[in-house]
């Protein structure tokens, strides 16, 4: 958006910000013009974050200033930064769930009196959400809520503040197809109403789409603003990274061998006691990738959790080479080969106090050769992580030091190479390029792949359908702990096909049925 | 605009803070404690003097600083092994009690002139009653989830009402003229102790205890089970790790050292069961292992500095004729100061001023 003589919402002049001994952010500018969207793009650890938690307030830059409406301002907390008006929906949502909507939205204000007003409130929600199309039950209790309709409740919170810029960190990554496109109108309509947006994501078409200028990030540095409709993914791609992305994916042509993990007729409960799985049955091969693909709380992880033997399964049976598996512990499961990349990497799959070498002890701390008897060998633990480390190219410091220090994608780099670089007979990998950036996706992609060359079976959950059908040799959408089709050629299925399914329609006729059931 | 504070959690704590923190919190422990002593009309300088000439100024002092740090080593190792899972033992006084009762049963009802046998049955039977009484607790955690630190907590007034019975009933010496203790130990049933002192061959078993520690956590499967289950609980279960057994066996060791502590008091010092003989070396091992970051080889040091404190203390009773609560403050001075200091570890304040920014280094 061209503005010469409009002023913008937001100016960031010269932020340098170092932590120790690395230049997170060195000179950036950045504005926000009134009714834009404005996409700060870049690799995990570009300075993104770092940026928006200035702009935010929880970070203060070394050099620069920040200008809001031409004042000069400077913000030591995000309180400070929401009463200037600027509001911070972060990836992470940061939403109290055993309180209500309403609640959560007051919650924090400084001028709250000792009753609450809510019937007010209530009414002020209503009005908003009517505005901006964020529809949600303000009496509804948060963990009821679905991930976009939580989603919907921080954005809320923010306009509730009054807020004239909102940054958006990752909006897109926790939605399905549908919710995108809700949300997309109701950025739409903020910047028709003149708010100034911030869009942070790593998904190139999502860019094009929504931005009015794009702000590429790298090592710390604007490398280039654009107008938006200037952008083509390839050039977004290559400026981002710093060099050329091919993105069709290379796939070798396999004739699937033995089946390795057999599902019949599965059911398991969710942490709360309920059905999550229902009578699910699946089988992978050697040498295939079995894609499932759905909306995200469809029983994903809970299926994932049952296969790997963290879940109790309450009816059926898992089958692992034709062995009955069902009942077994997680380490019976591990010794029989199985590895498992879990959504939350830093809840689950690794221990953030720990450093890379007990990280990498973590799944393999029980077998020869990083044990001897009782005893572990830190020789070998060592060595083999620092292969992984160099083969993966984690950029850390040292093996010695807390894989917390490390960046989101380089602690997801050390734990893809913990579960990928041995010889593993089943894979399952949920969401294993999220929140990752252009480059490292690629290189993930590219370990399955051999994975599935090597003659592994690997079943593949991800929220991203894009992903699904580049690498699987067939696809399974899963609704409600159902699965509601089995894709044999996903290559051949439709979005629109995929997104029924994902709604809860069975379309065994149509995909199945021409195939001769 | 007047200055506000700030308090914000530090991300990583430079390491020459882990040294220099309790260093000025005893710093200013002491001034604090000088005000006290001055109200008391004692000068702080001479009463510092002889706590330390006390507890180091001569070979009688250090032994019997070493006296009490070998007990507190033994129960500071116990607890540290639980919290290193992040399980609550604070129960490592009943489990003292415990191993001590144990131990006189052992003489009571097994004895045999000679020393090894009764040395390695009053071990086992003390390792055995204390582990016992731990572990229960943890398997009330591990198959109902039942709170440790409560059952632990209550389990202590159980163990030292239990030892009460015996001392007052049946295991009375009948030649105490109603004193309440039991029968002393024959000699055969008594540890060794070094020269002339009261040092006991439980320093040996206290030191071999620390290095064996240090060893598991370092260099072994379990102890790596076990700081992977402290860490993150998930990632342990993540990982094929069973957790609920574990609380069970680490309770179980955790009781079983600290029912060592109770029998080497007994058969090492005291040489027979004392109402309250155990003093509270089980809640002051808490602070121990909490002070020396549940690090077995600091565990050691941390415990002989809270044995100065604790023979500099009867040295002032003795020397400035002080009253015992007045020596309890000064060491409960001491105590909070280096307790609080940790805070300064986790957290650093900050000023804001008009919109500036100023942190202030502690």
């Amino acid at each position: 958006m061209e503005s010469g003589k409009q002023q913008p919402l937001v100016q960031m002049l010269g932020i340098t910000k170092s932590f120790a001994s690395v230049k997170a952010n060195r000179g950036i500018n950045f504005d926000v013009f009134p009714g834009e969207v404005h996409t700060l793009l870049g690799e995990n650890g570009a300075g993104k974050s770092t940026l928006m938690n200035i702009l935010n307030g929880l970070y203060q830059p070394d050099a620069g200033s920040i200008r809001v409406k031409g004042a000069e301002c400077r913000f030591s907390s995000p309180r400070e930064a929401i009463a200037a008006g600027i509001g911070m929906v972060h990836q992470h949502f940061m939403l109290v769930p055993v309180l209500t909507v309403w609640e959560n939205l007051v919650m924090g204000l400084p001028d709250l009196k000792a009753v609450l007003p809510k019937r007010e409130v209530i009414r002020k929600i209503g009005e908003l959400s009517g505005r901006y199309g964020l529809d949600v039950e303000p009496e509804a209790q948060v963990w009821q809520l679905s991930v976009g309709e939580q989603q919907r409740v921080e954005i809320l919170k923010m306009l509730y503040r009054n807020a004239e810029v909102l940054v958006l960190d990752e909006p897109t990554s926790v939605l399905t197809p549908q919710e995108v496109r809700r949300l997309f109108d109701t950025i739409c309509q903020m910047t028709a109403e003149g708010h100034g947006v911030v869009f942070i994501s790593h998904k190139l078409d999502e860019v094009m789409e929504i931005s009015d200028r794009i702000t590429i990030l790298r090592s710390g540095e604007v490398v280039e603003t654009l107008p938006g409709p200037m952008a083509t993914r390839e050039m977004l791609a290559e400026k981002m990274v710093g060099r050329k992305i091919v993105f069709a994916v290379d796939k070798a042509v396999l004739n699937p061998g033995d089946t390795v993990l057999e599902a019949e007729g599965i059911c398991a409960l969710n942490d709360r006691g309920l059905p999550a799985i229902r009578n699910l049955s699946l089988s992978i091969r050697q040498g295939e990738i079995l894609g499932i693909a759905g909306i995200a709380g469809n029983g994903q992880k809970e299926l994932c959790e049952a296969l790997v033997g963290l879940r109790p399964i309450q009816f059926g049976r898992v089958l692992l080479r034709g062995k009955d598996m069902t009942g077994r512990k997680p380490m019976d499961f591990l010794r029989a080969g199985v590895s498992y990349i879990p959504a939350d990497r830093k809840g689950t799959g690794l221990v953030g106090a720990m450093n890379l070498r007990e990280n990498f002890a973590l799944k393999n701390f029980w077998r020869k050769p990083y044990a001897k008897g009782p005893f572990l060998s830190w020789e070998s633990i060592a060595g083999e992580t620092g292969r992984i480390v160099e083969r993966f190219g984690v950029s850390a410091p040292g093996l010695g030091i807390p894989v917390r220090n490390l960046s989101g994608g380089n602690q997801q780099r050390l734990m893809l190479g913990r579960e990928l670089s041995g010889t593993p007979d089943l894979i399952v990998a949920m969401q294993p390029t999220w929140g990752l950036d252009v480059g490292a996706t690629e290189f993930v992609r590219d370990q399955l792949l051999r994975q599935r060359e090597r003659g592994a079976a690997i079943l593949l959950v991800s929220e991203d359908l894009e992903e699904v059908l580049a690498l699987s040799d067939r696809l399974a959408v899963i609704h409600k702990g159902e699965i509601m089709g089995m894709v044999e050629d996903p290559r051949s299925a439709s979005e629109e096909e995929l997104g029924l399914m994902m709604a809860g329609i069975r379309r065994e006729t149509a995909i199945e049925g021409e195939k001769g059931r | 605009m007047k200055p506000r504070l700030r308090i914000e959690r530090r991300l990583d704590v430079p390491s020459w803070m882990n040294w220099s923190i309790p260093a000025g919190a005893v710093g200013v422990a002491l001034a604090a404690g000088a005000v006290l002593l001055s109200l008391l009309g004692v000068s702080p300088l001479a009463a510092y003097k002889a706590m330390i000439q006390g507890s180091l100024g001569d070979a009688w002092g250090i032994s019997e600083t070493i006296v009490k740090a070998i007990p507190l080593t033994l129960a500071g190792l116990a607890v540290g092994l639980a919290f290193t899972m992040v399980v609550w033992n604070i129960g490592a006084e009943g489990q003292i009690v415990m191993g001590a009762l144990a131990a006189v049963a052992v003489v009571r009802y097994a004895f045999v002139d000679n020393s090894l046998v009764m040395f390695s049955l009053m071990f086992l039977m003390a390792c055995l009653a204390g582990g016992v009484w731990a572990g229960f607790a943890g398997f009330l955690k591990a198959r109902w989830n039942v709170n440790e630190t409560i059952t632990t907590l209550m389990m202590n007034y159980i163990a030292i009402l239990l030892a009460d019975y015996f001392i007052y009933g049946p295991w009375r010496d009948p030649s105490s003229l109603g004193f309440p203790m039991t029968t002393p130990f024959p000699e055969a049933a008594r540890l060794p102790v070094l020269g002339g002192t009261r040092v006991h061959v439980g320093i040996f078993l206290a030191v071999g205890l620390a290095i064996l520690f240090r060893v598991l956590y370092r260099w072994t499967k379990w102890g790596f089970e076990l700081r992977v289950i402290g860490n993150n609980p998930n990632a342990a279960r993540y990982a094929g790790i069973n957790d609920l057994r574990n609380v069970v066996l680490a309770m179980f060791f955790s009781g079983a050292v600290a029912g060592i502590a109770g029998m080497t008091e007994v058969a090492g010092l005291q040489g027979r069961l004392q109402p309250g003989f155990s003093g509270g070396y089980g809640f002051t091992a808490i602070i121990v292992a909490w002070l020396a970051r549940l690090n077995p080889m600091a565990t050691i040091l941390v415990s002989f500095l809270l044995g100065v404190l604790l023979v500099g203390g009867d040295t002032l009773q003795v020397v400035m004729r002080l009253p015992l609560s007045s020596v309890q403050v000064l060491q409960g001075l001491i105590l909070f100061c280096v307790l609080g200091a940790e805070f300064f570890r986790n957290y650093r304040i900050v000023f804001i001023e008009r919109g500036e920014r100023r942190e202030w280094k502690s």
